[in-house]
């Protein structure tokens, strides 16, 4: 993009590396620099991240991510914990998706220990990770509209879907949040027959929701101004840093754990992977959208062909797991971006090495890149388009 | 009573017509009754004070109720209640009950008692004296341009010539009151709203002048009241000659519109104020009845700037329709008041935040060169007076496409660039 095709509500410091030059800043005449830290209390940080941002006037010339006000020794702890025991401890990393989290955690142990999964649970676990994209994407695009400043409107009618959902993972594993709902070798609950049919009909009346968010909100003058052309990411940086998820292709490389590792069933159904082509925070918005459009599909694709089974593997054994010495690594394409476990085992109840790679705190480490030559304002807005969900990021 | 001295005191202040009807004298003949127990030469001071009071205790309970009303609208437009659990204690030693909650009405009143009674924090490192002076002067100037604007037929506080200028001059140092708040304040956060404060004041003082000024032009005054007197008419008794009814008043009624809401501070100009970004602004080292001051005086800044917009380009205390004007004319003002405040809100819980460059440019490259065409519009207009017959029709159109064109061009090139997207898929 260049400087020419910017309109004139764009910033003159919109890309990356044109920002306030050392020139500029030792210049005896240029005003000061200010540093303000962000953080760890603030409205927008979305937790307790801090940014430590240097401006020029509002233009910010140096960001300083500071992370760990929430650090949990989350790795530690499993590693002192037996497999089953840490599974409650993986709700928390990213507490919006619990669901998911489960999973790769459950498909890490799987592959260590080398166990099954029937084909109903590999269903339920699409169901699950599927709503829970739904749950996660409209929080995210809920929180980037009022990190935009609109006054909470956008984001309550995105939590009306969210809390539907929400209330249907209640009646199933009986928490909205913290689901802990996967087990080694299958699931913990089957849903019944009314269950399914109220999610399905969920499921069903998504798109509206979809539609009349898109309505309101995506051709917004203001927001397109406010959001394109803001926060470029270009592909190979991106690659480079190893950013994964919806950040990743809205920069538009197309690498989504789904399609290319084919964990689970989700081989067996048809969807498509959203592509962005600037990389920008609209790009950004734009991938969490369709992707919950995409979600849908997979939904009904899965409550039409859910088979009768059993949920769990009959082999699978929850008392005295010992999986035999080795190591696994199990990842999937958790709403954020590439969620992997890695575990090593030495033959003990508990892993002898249990590592997360959490996608959030990778997608922030470009953060600084994204934001230089911005604006405060502007900088709240490329983090909501992140999507951090800080018990994750630290841990 | 009516002695010489005092009839050349008061013979600026507004009497009432024999004509008018009873409701309409009510105000003024209340006054009347209740100044002539007094001695004559203190006469002219009670009716000032009078005024005075009637404003701090019609606007104060007026500013007590919008609160509610837009916590109220902006819950329904957010899909939830807004408050609606404050009401009146139940006594007990009452012979009857009363239904106690009241639709939440009373909640401004738990608000005050609360903000009353919070702890008043100043941080040490703040500038003491401009800290406390702030939120005192930012309500002095929003009460100030009340002063000026004609609520009713016979009721404008101050009858001046220059009405409008002393209206800007006592509305746009609000301002600068943001800007002691964020200095004094000595918080990085308030310093960069103290910042944003100045730049918007710079950027929107103009396109609101020059937004009024075809006003001035086509009325021939500046005073308030005469502008409302020129609105006065109605074609067949059906369709009022209000400004907002031509070409170039409705346009300029809009650039107001906008110019107003970034005065006010108010979604999507609030950016002073920006809560994602800025924790509260100026506001942040604020709190207890400091804190509700700096909310009064913003309420109070949008009421006058409502109040202002409906005299200017509304038709001001005039009714709608010929025979409509057996209801008084205060009450038709409230009701145009009143429709523009629940504008506001409906804007405050539609619209996304522009960012500080966005804004300035609005301004500079959007809403100024606009308000210049408008004023050239109405300019036309003026000179155009006498046309009648088929020319009043070429009249309408020129006006028309003199503001709709420039509009459509400009507009294009704000938002150059800027489209929704399609995008492709990997399956």
């Amino acid at each position: 993009m260049s400087a020419a095709d910017l309109s004139p509500f764009n910033s003159p410091f919109a890309a990356g590396t044109a920002g306030p030059s050392v020139r500029a800043v030792k210049d005896p005449f240029h005003g000061d620099l200010l540093e303000v830290s962000m953080g760890p209390q603030h409205p927008s940080t979305h937790g307790v991240f801090r940014m430590v941002v240097t401006l020029d006037g509002e233009i910010i010339v140096k960001l300083k991510p500071v992370f760990g006000y929430l650090h949990r020794n989350h790795e530690k702890i499993a590693e002192n914990t037996s497999y089953l025991g840490s599974m409650p401890y993986t709700d928390r990393l990213d507490y919006l998706c619990s669901m998911t989290t489960n999973w790769a955690y459950a498909l890490a142990v799987e592959k260590l220990a080398g166990q099954a999964v029937p084909d109903r649970a590999q269903y339920l676990r699409i169901i699950m990770a599927e709503l829970t994209r739904l749950v996660n994407h409209s929080c995210l695009v809920g929180f980037l509209f009022n990190d935009l400043g609109t006054s909470f409107t956008p984001l309550l009618y995105a939590f009306r879907e969210r809390e539907k959902i929400l209330d249907l993972f209640e009646s199933l594993t009986g928490s909205r949040m913290m689901c802990n709902y996967q087990r080694f070798g299958g699931c913990r609950v089957d849903p019944t027959p009314e269950w399914l049919a109220a999610a399905s009909r969920l499921v069903d009346n998504f798109p509206r929701f979809l539609d009349e968010y898109e309505t309101m909100l995506t051709g917004n003058e203001i927001m397109l101004a406010r959001t394109q052309g803001v926060g470029v990411l270009d592909a190979a940086k991106a690659v480079n840093a190893g950013i994964t998820g919806p950040c990743l292709r809205a920069s538009g490389y197309n690498y989504d754990v789904r399609k290319v590792d084919g964990y689970g069933f989700y081989p067996r159904f048809d969807f498509r992977v959203p592509l962005g082509a600037h990389g920008d925070t609209y790009d950004r918005y734009m991938m969490r959208v369709l992707e919950m459009r995409e979600s849908v599909k997979i939904l009904q694709q899965a409550f039409r062909d859910l088979p009768a089974g059993p949920i769990m593997d009959p082999k699978s054994k929850l008392r005295g797991f010992r999986p035999k010495a080795g190591e696994a690594y199990g990842r999937t394409e958790s709403p954020k971006g590439e969620l992997g476990f890695f575990l090593v085992s030495d033959g003990s109840p508990n892993p002898y090495r249990y590592r997360v790679r959490p996608p959030t705190l990778i997608n922030l480490t470009l953060l600084e890149d994204m934001c230089l030559g911005h604006t405060i304002a502007d900088s709240v807005v490329i983090l909501g388009s992140i999507d951090i969900v800080l018990g994750e990021v630290d841990r | 009573m009516n002695s010489s001295g005092l009839s050349l005191l008061s013979a600026h202040l507004p009497v009432a017509a024999a004509a008018d009807g009873l409701l309409e004298r009510l105000p003024l003949t209340l006054r009347d009754t209740f100044v002539q127990w007094f001695p004559a030469p203190t006469q002219w001071l009670l009716h000032h004070l009078i005024s005075i009071v009637g404003i701090l205790a019609i606007f104060g309970l007026f500013f007590a109720f919008t609160t509610v009303a837009e916590r109220k609208l902006l819950g329904r437009l957010q899909n939830r209640l807004g408050p609606n659990r404050a009401g009146v204690p139940k006594f007990s030693f009452l012979p009857f009950h009363l239904k106690h909650k009241l639709f939440g009405l009373t909640q401004p009143f738990a608000d005050a008692v609360k903000a009353l009674t919070k702890e008043d924090i100043v941080p040490a490192a703040a500038d003491k004296l401009l800290h406390f002076l702030a939120p005192v002067l930012v309500v002095a100037f929003s009460l100030l341009t009340f002063a000026v604007l004609p609520f009713g037929r016979n009721l404008i506080p101050v009858e001046l010539d220059a009405a409008l200028l002393y209206f800007f001059a006592a509305g746009s140092a609000t301002e600068l009151t943001i800007f002691m708040a964020g200095w004094a304040s000595r918080n990085k956060y308030s310093l960069l709203s103290a910042m944003r404060a100045l730049a918007q004041v710079i950027s929107y003082e103009l396109p609101l002048l020059l937004s009024v000024i075809p006003v001035v032009l086509v009325a021939g005054t500046l005073s308030t009241q005469e502008i409302v007197v020129a609105q006065g008419f109605w074609t067949f008794g059906l369709l009022p000659h209000w400004f907002i009814f031509t070409p170039w008043g409705a346009a300029g009624f809009l650039l107001f519109l906008v110019a107003a809401l970034a005065e006010s501070n108010r979604s999507p100009f609030d950016l002073p104020e920006a809560e994602s970004e800025l924790i509260a602004g100026h506001l942040t080292e604020y709190s207890g009845f400091k804190y509700a001051l700096f909310f009064m005086a913003e309420y109070f800044g949008l009421t006058a700037l409502s109040g202002l917009g409906v005299t200017l380009f509304l038709g001001g205390w005039q009714a709608p329709c010929a025979f409509l004007q057996f209801i008084p004319s205060y009450l038709w003002f409230m009701g145009k008041l009143v429709g523009m405040i629940v504008f506001f809100i409906w804007v405050r819980g539609t619209l996304l935040r522009l960012r500080i460059d966005q804004l300035t440019r609005l301004s500079w490259q959007f809403l100024v060169p606009l308000a210049l065409i408008n004023l050239g519009n109405a300019a036309f207009w003026a000179l155009t007076g006498a046309w009648s017959g088929p020319l009043q029709i070429v009249r309408w159109a020129v006006s028309a496409a003199l503001i709709v064109v420039p509009f459509v061009l400009m507009g294009r090139s704000l938002t150059r660039g800027q489209a929704p997207r399609t995008y492709r898929y990997a399956t």
